[in-house]
């Protein structure tokens, strides 16, 4: 599993580009990852499971349970699904190159959101109270 | 329309909460203009209180079940209404919440009755008013059709990003009449705002981050991480073909507005979508004039915009 700054990084323009389906597999596999940050963070072992056939899914629902905020990215995590269905399905659809930009921007989305929790909760590397005056001696 | 909700919000309690009195003023004034000019008659809550919104509700819950129950109260006890709205997400939600636990928690009916009692004022009893919002205000209370013999300046040529925010239909268990078919609101692909601005002759984009976080919460911890989620959203908007995001959230308003000056100032990222609220995209449709639905009272300038599509 790669660390949420090589994730960051990645999707700040290093996805996989060789082909679309690619693409998408790559971005799915972004979001699995973001959860399962989450979901280590809190002392858990990501799950294996599939919800409604993808696992990124089921990840969402073991991330939610005990946890009802989370849910604010239930829909964001269907979307890149329904995206990742719609490259895969029509790979040479005329707007494959447009589903694959949103798809980003909905991966985006997820690493975002989860990033804040996780600080929110003061998990991971991260403690949002403090994070101005580290910044700070850092600099 | 063939039930009985036309009728029954002809007139309705409204509840502005704290947001509409300040940076969300613009959909205070909107909301209240669009209303005369649908013939929907709104009559303030007398008195109301403080929601409880995020702070109290984080320090106990209860009292912020108590808070909402009593601008309830207000307007059932106070004012005979059978039904408040509330235009504000936050608000909005936490009335519906203050709904469900009182039927459903015994703790919080004893709570809600012994402050009540304190506080000198009757008691709210779940079921004696009905919480809607002002996007069921409208599609119920005047529909597509009533909506669409009403428009004097069409929104054609808009292209329209709705934008929901994520606390209008979470958590689903609170919202009992959504979800029910056709004609009702989907938790998941919420369309009441999509229908009523297609009425009014707006094109509605395709958009992933409808309902997707805004930071809010971590407006004042990270602003950041807040600009990256509200860019995120505005980037989104700009891909799907929008020009215009339309917002039914003043929290949401406020946040997209401030983060989209902030993440050009911060991230040297510039995004030309527009942001209003569909109160103010209704009313411009209705024929009203930008400065009567509040425009200018926007952070963000969109007259260019309106100018461009003849609707200033």
């Amino acid at each position: 599993m790669r660390s949420l700054a090589t994730i960051g990084e990645l999707l700040e323009g290093g996805i996989d580009t060789a082909t679309p389906a690619a693409t998408a597999r790559d971005l799915l596999t972004i979001g699995e990852e973001v959860l399962e940050h989450w979901l280590q963070a809190r002392g858990l072992k990501p799950t294996a499971s599939k919800a409604e056939g993808f696992r990124l899914l089921g990840l969402h629902r073991q991330g939610a349970r005990g946890d009802p905020s989370f849910n604010a990215c239930r829909e964001t995590c269907r979307e890149l699904v329904y995206h990742y269905n719609l490259v895969t399905m029509e790979p040479g659809d005329s707007a494959t190159a447009q589903r694959l930009a949103m798809m980003q921007l909905v991966a985006s989305h997820i690493y975002y959101f989860v990033s804040g929790k996780m600080q929110s909760a003061q998990l991971g590397e991260f403690c949002c109270s403090s994070r101005d005056l580290r910044l700070k001696q850092a600099s | 329309m063939t039930d009985n909700r036309t009728d029954k919000y002809k007139k309705v309690a409204y509840y502005p909460g704290c947001a509409l009195e300040g940076t969300g003023h613009a959909y205070n004034r909107s909301t209240k203009e669009v209303g005369k000019a649908l013939g929907l008659e709104l009559e303030d809550v007398k008195n109301w209180n403080c929601c409880g919104a995020m702070e109290v509700k984080n320090i106990d819950p209860k009292v912020q079940t108590y808070l909402s129950s009593r601008v309830m109260s207000q307007a059932v006890n106070e004012m005979g209404h059978s039904v408040v709205m509330a235009p504000c997400n936050g608000c909005y939600h936490n009335l519906k919440k203050a709904e469900y636990d009182l039927k459903n928690d015994e703790t919080s009916r004893q709570v809600v009755d012994r402050i009540s009692s304190k506080a000198g004022h009757k008691t709210y009893h779940a079921g004696e008013i009905e919480t809607i919002h002002a996007l069921d205000w409208i599609k119920h209370g005047i529909g597509e059709e009533g909506l669409k013999s009403r428009v004097k300046k069409s929104l054609k040529g808009m292209k329209v990003a709705n934008y929901y925010g994520c606390m209008y239909t979470r958590p689903r268990h609170i919202f009992p009449e959504k979800d029910q078919g056709a004609g009702s609101e989907s938790t998941s692909r919420p369309h009441f705002m999509d229908d009523l601005l297609a009425a009014a002759g707006a094109a509605n984009v395709d958009f992933p981050l409808k309902t997707a976080c805004c930071g809010g919460a971590h407006t004042l911890s990270d602003s950041d991480m807040s600009t990256k989620l509200v860019l995120n959203i505005l980037k989104a908007a700009e891909a799907s073909g929008a020009n215009v995001i339309a917002t039914e959230c003043p929290t949401c308003h406020s946040g997209l507005e401030m983060h989209q000056i902030r993440a050009e100032k911060k991230f040297g990222v510039k995004t030309n979508v527009k942001i209003l609220y569909f109160t103010q995209l209704l009313g411009l449709a209705l024929g009203l004039t930008p400065k009567k639905v509040g425009v200018h009272e926007n952070m963000s300038d969109s007259f260019g915009l309106l100018e461009q599509q003849g609707l200033a």
